[in-house]
């Protein structure tokens, strides 16, 4: 079910200082999938996702939305194609309520005044729409969360603009292991409903539970894009590890 | 979004949860009690602090001072002691909420009253012209700060603290050391010293009662038409009776002839008063009804988040010292008409760290983000009282510096204790 490609870097280089980050790297992702990107700590998994979301444009390379060439400049750029990177720290004010942060920066408003009834209208229609179930109520200050709802709020904000393409950057990385099943059952329902999806994650069993396709970086190359169902657990290790994989070992 | 009935206790349990059933249960009363009392118990304290101080403050007066504190004369000039600290604490709610401080606003008012009488009786130029100039000056003294603080990146307490030096210098060269600048003008004296019409008085109060439980219930009528987070229609009945209670209450006994001699009557609500309330319901209606203020909120819960989130931090950061400054001239103003002039000591000592003590009284956080107009207005009362009260007792200078220092730490304590049990309340 490929088709065309969403998301399209090519050729991306990225560099800090003399440091060079990103060597010619290719990475696309595709409406209605999940696309896995993995690689050790320091092979530029954060750094690709900040390209991609337009914290750090990259130095060098094309940047292809649906085919056509664009110039990703800000989370700005990024956030009009319709391109939303949920960080791993998620940027949550605690502060607020649920429907205060599912619209921060976008509030609705009827002339001057916030349109308080229709963003809860709308909050209540992004999570029931991603199926989540566990929260009280949606005017909850986020301060009362687990970490799982406070993941749960941070996709659903992404999700809430007609997003095309949503990065998550390690969602279950903090999470318990029932909490780490919701998340990976919303992340298969938001592929499911169209959008791309891209999953940053360390941990091969998340990885290979809801992925269509995985990526791996390798000290700044990407040196495989592969359908999931075409490797095996041992062989993405081995890609992270040491950048090849080895024939299929016998599977166990 | 299942409708079934719960089959087990179990199963309505976990119901009880999720699916948003807070949403979407009916609050009666009780409920709304008891979430009430889980919120005050997780560290969302509101206004009660304030208003327990209040109470016990206005008891505590009364009976130490029985035939005085509650004198007709003595609250009508309790209001009008209050005024100036509210109004200065009100624009410093903004700069709290950022959990940033403005150290310079006491003297900033100084500067502002200042230039307003030196207008008026160097240049003779009418009352308007001179508060709009010393409005002025005070936006620009904000935005000096603010771009220090924002831009720059100094931090606030840096900055401030030199401005707190800087700006009293600019009195003393503007006034003289030891002169002092009379204020005779008509309007600018009546905001503390004259009265409103006692019919005026009544008229503009039942329009706030009204307008209040009119937007109360208006606001509960379409949460519940749309099935969104309603309260309680008696609890928003009560609370719009109680407001509606205060507003008459003040304007009963500010009504009352407390002239000193049977000659002549003196009654009515200051002037000032009606100005604190205009200054309250449009902060609280921008900080709670616009994106501006939702911004303000999230610049002062998480910065970071407000920046990905596309807000401006740097706009809001110099915005909000803006408005403390601009808030501290028209306080300075009030604060000259008060004493009928301006001197080199106008806007020094107490008056910021009482103003920065009201706005913490009243339940503004000093870490950021929580706060409400309102608390300055409660907190400007209580410290007045504080005020009022010990000099009624004659009590010594010193022993007013410690006590006020006290109530002050207090104060703070309360807000870091809560903010703590906030953190560990959650799930």
């Amino acid at each position: 079910m490929s088709g065309t490609p969403v998301l399209d870097l090519r050729g991306i280089d990225k560099s800090f200082g003399s440091v060079k980050v990103l060597h010619d790297v290719a990475f696309s992702a595709y409406p209605g999938e999940v696309t896995a990107l993995v690689g050790d700590n320091g092979a530029g998994k954060t750094t690709l996702v900040k390209c991609i979301g337009g914290i750090h444009p990259p130095d060098r390379g094309e940047y292809r939305f649906e085919g056509a060439r664009v110039r990703v400049g800000s989370p700005r750029d990024a956030a009009a194609l319709g391109i939303e990177v949920v960080h791993q720290d998620l940027a949550l004010c605690e502060n607020l309520d649920i429907v205060q942060n599912l619209f921060l920066g976008r509030e609705r408003r009827r002339g001057l005044v916030l349109d308080e009834t229709a963003m809860e209208e709308m909050a209540h229609r992004a999570l029931s729409g991603l199926a989540v179930r566990t929260m009280g109520s949606v005017r909850q200050p986020i301060s009362t969360l687990s970490g799982g709802q406070r993941q749960t709020v941070a996709i659903a904000r992404a999700v809430l603009w007609d997003s095309r393409v949503v990065v998550l950057d390690e969602p279950a990385a903090a999470l318990g292991v029932a909490q780490t099943q919701q998340v990976l059952e919303i992340v298969r329902r938001l592929a499911d409903n169209g959008l791309a999806v891209v999953l940053i994650s360390h941990n091969m069993n998340d990885v290979f539970a809801v992925s269509d396709r995985i990526a791996a970086l390798y000290l700044g190359r990407m040196v495989a894009q592969v359908r999931t169902a075409d490797v095996t657990h041992r062989q993405v290790v081995e890609l992270i590890t040491s950048g090849v994989a080895g024939e299929p070992g016998p599977r166990r | 979004m299942s409708t079934d009935i719960p089959e087990s206790k179990e199963a309505a349990m976990r119901m009880a949860d999720s699916d948003f059933a807070a949403d979407r249960r009916e609050h009666d009363v009780r409920s709304a009690l008891l979430d009430y009392r889980d919120r005050i118990r997780a560290g969302e304290l509101g206004a009660l602090p304030a208003i327990l101080g209040l109470v016990s403050l206005v008891v505590l007066f009364t009976a130490l001072k029985p035939g005085t504190f509650l004198s007709k004369g003595n609250i009508a000039n309790l209001s009008t002691q209050a005024l100036p600290i509210t109004i200065l604490a009100m624009g410093l709610v903004f700069v709290l909420l950022l959990g940033e401080i403005d150290l310079s606003a006491g003297v900033a008012s100084g500067v502002c009253a200042a230039v307003m009488a030196k207008l008026i009786v160097d240049s003779g130029q009418p009352w308007y012209v001179a508060v709009i100039s010393a409005v002025a000056i005070g936006i620009v003294i904000g935005t000096a700060v603010g771009w220090l603080v924002a831009v720059v990146r100094i931090p606030s307490f840096v900055v401030t603290l030199a401005f707190f030096l800087g700006l009293q210098g600019v009195t003393l060269r503007m006034i003289g050391d030891g002169g002092t600048v009379p204020v005779r003008d008509d309007v600018i004296v009546a905001l503390a010293n004259k009265n409103m019409p006692i019919w005026l008085g009544w008229t503009l109060a039942a329009a706030c009662a009204a307008a209040y439980a009119a937007t109360q219930l208006l606001r509960w009528r379409r949460q519940r038409v749309r099935h969104l987070h309603s309260r309680p229609v008696e609890l928003v009945a009560a609370q719009s009776a109680v407001v509606a209670a205060a507003l008459l209450a003040g304007t009963y006994l500010l009504s009352l002839d407390r002239a000193p001699s049977p000659l002549i009557t003196l009654g009515g609500v200051p002037w000032g008063v009606p100005l604190v309330g205009a200054l309250l319901v449009g902060c609280t209606f921008v900080l709670g009804r616009t994106s501006y203020g939702r911004h303000v909120y999230a610049v002062g819960g998480n910065a970071e988040a407000a920046r990905r989130a596309g807000i401006n931090v740097t706009r809001i950061r110099v915005s909000v010292f803006m408005i403390a400054s601009a808030f501290a001239a028209v306080s300075g103003i009030v604060a000259a008409s008060r004493l009928n002039s301006v001197t080199p000591d106008s806007g020094g000592g107490n008056t910021l760290l009482y103003a920065v003590g009201a706005a913490v009284i009243g339940g503004t956080s000093l870490f950021g983000g929580r706060g409400k107009a309102r608390d300055a207005v409660l907190g400007g009362l209580v410290i007045a009282i504080i005020e009022n009260g010990l000099g009624l007792l004659g009590t010594k200078a010193y022993l007013s510096f410690l006590i006020t220092g006290v109530v002050l730490l207090l104060a703070a304590s309360i807000d870091a204790l809560a903010r703590r049990r906030r953190s560990s309340a959650g799930r």
